[in-house]
């Protein structure tokens, strides 16, 4: 998984895809995971992280994190979505 | 002390309106021009041109007759307003007035020592949305198939060439898309109604619409090219807000069309790109689009660098633009005297 590489993200969160000229916000928790993906984390990692800082638990956040990357690739955010 | 040239230009397209022409966006560039410090002669055809009365960018208007009045009286219109201006370079950016400006550029030029830098009557006629597709064949760039039809009959006999969707369109303006050959014949006679004949009926291909503003020194150069992806339209379909987007790939098709077609002058590509990231060229502006000035604010000149180019001095290709800056329109009220009115209605110059 890997976050294309012209994609702008700010620290308030906005995130603007120069290619396509769309942008969006996401909240904190959104802008941690995508953030680590850019850092090269796997999904297993991304998973990892968020369920030691957060109270959730690994199937709920799987759950989750797949409708997340699900959305960043129709929004043509990621490459080598598998 | 500056060291800029004073030079005078006469710029068409004053109607600065919801549906805007590129005038007072090609003034503005002109203010900021590198070389010159520019006065402004506004051409203009109605009354109500908004630009008139921007006298902060216009520093004087002279209406000139419809184009469809033909080149000798807007020769003799000319020749009356160089003698008062005495115009350097006229920027026409009408598509409707465009073949007159061509047809008399060799004429302003010798007798009226105005200069112009326009594409040559072939290739102003070889992008008319008639023959785009052939365009597309000799420039190679996508252009969806199309075919000009003279009667609505010719429809029912267009299925082995087209699917529905298809998109139904005028000439000059306007376009529909058909679901079924009974909408198709329907915006036959709605289009053709208003703007004669031919009708075009094109391949439906389906995606987001991106626009590059772009300009040619006739040589085979693209000097400068900004792409564009609207982010607000109106009900006439005009972009109200956009932004500069970051393709690469639509700069390399661009350059290839500017450079095979030698394109002179300024112009504005219309793309559909697919979800597959094909391009697809729906229609060649043959001048400046209204949103010019965003070319501008992302470090092109544009309209400066067509004026430097039509007095005779090189100008080197822009190298980079900024991505990710926007345009966003305003609508602004201007109050205008009761006498100002009058002077151009009576007089045809304020």
């Amino acid at each position: 998984m890997q976050i294309n590489k012209n994609i702008a993200i700010s620290d308030s969160g906005f995130i603007f895809n120069p290619s396509s000229g769309d942008s969006f916000s996401a909240n904190a928790v959104g802008l941690e995971i995508i953030r680590l993906f850019k850092d090269g984390k796997s999904k297993e990692d991304v998973i990892n992280t968020i369920t030691e800082n957060y109270a959730v638990d690994a199937s709920t956040f799987e759950k989750d994190i797949n409708d997340f990357i699900q959305m960043l690739s129709s929004y043509q955010l990621i490459q080598n979505h598998e | 002390m500056s060291n800029k040239k004073n030079i005078t230009v006469a710029v068409t397209g004053l109607n600065n309106i919801d549906s805007p022409g590129p005038g007072i966006p090609v003034i503005r560039a002109l203010k900021e021009s590198e070389f010159y410090n520019v006065r402004i002669i506004g051409l203009s055809y109605e009354t109500l041109e908004p630009g008139i009365y921007m006298h902060d960018l216009v520093d004087k208007t002279y209406q000139i007759p419809m184009p469809s009045a033909g080149t000798t009286v807007l020769l003799e219109r000319l020749r009356y307003i160089n003698e008062q201006e005495n115009i350097d370079v006229i920027i026409p950016n009408f598509d409707a007035e465009l073949h007159n400006f061509i047809k008399l550029k060799n004429t302003l030029k010798t007798e009226l020592d105005i200069e112009t830098f326009l594409p040559t009557l072939e290739q102003f006629e070889s992008r008319h949305k008639s023959v785009l597709f052939e365009f597309g064949e000799k420039n190679e760039v996508r252009v969806p198939y199309a075919k000009m039809i003279f009667n609505a009959n010719e429809i029912h006999q267009l299925k082995d060439e087209f699917t529905y969707p298809l998109v139904i369109k005028g000439k000059y303006y306007d376009a529909s898309i058909a679901a079924t050959p009974e909408q198709a014949i329907n915006y036959f006679y709605k289009i053709s109604a208003k703007w004669g004949l031919p009708i075009i009926v094109q391949e439906f291909v389906s995606g987001n619409e991106v626009n590059v503003t772009a300009i040619g020194d006739g040589n085979g150069n693209c000097i400068g090219a900004v792409p564009m992806r609207k982010l607000y339209i109106t009900d006439k379909g005009k972009a109200w807000a956009g932004i500069s987007l970051d393709d690469e790939e639509l700069i390399k098709i661009t350059n290839r069309v500017i450079g095979n077609s030698k394109w002179r002058g300024g112009c504005e590509l219309e793309f559909i790109k697919t979800n597959d990231n094909k391009y697809y060229l729906l229609e060649m502006n043959p001048r400046f689009p209204a949103w010019v000035y965003l070319a501008v604010g992302c470090g092109q000149n544009h309209p400066d660098a067509l004026v430097k180019m039509a007095l005779g001095e090189k100008v080197e290709p822009f190298k980079s633009y900024e991505n990710g800056k926007l345009f966003i329109r305003y609508s602004f009220d201007q109050i205008v005297n009761l006498s100002e009115f009058e002077k151009i209605s009576t007089l045809g110059e304020l």
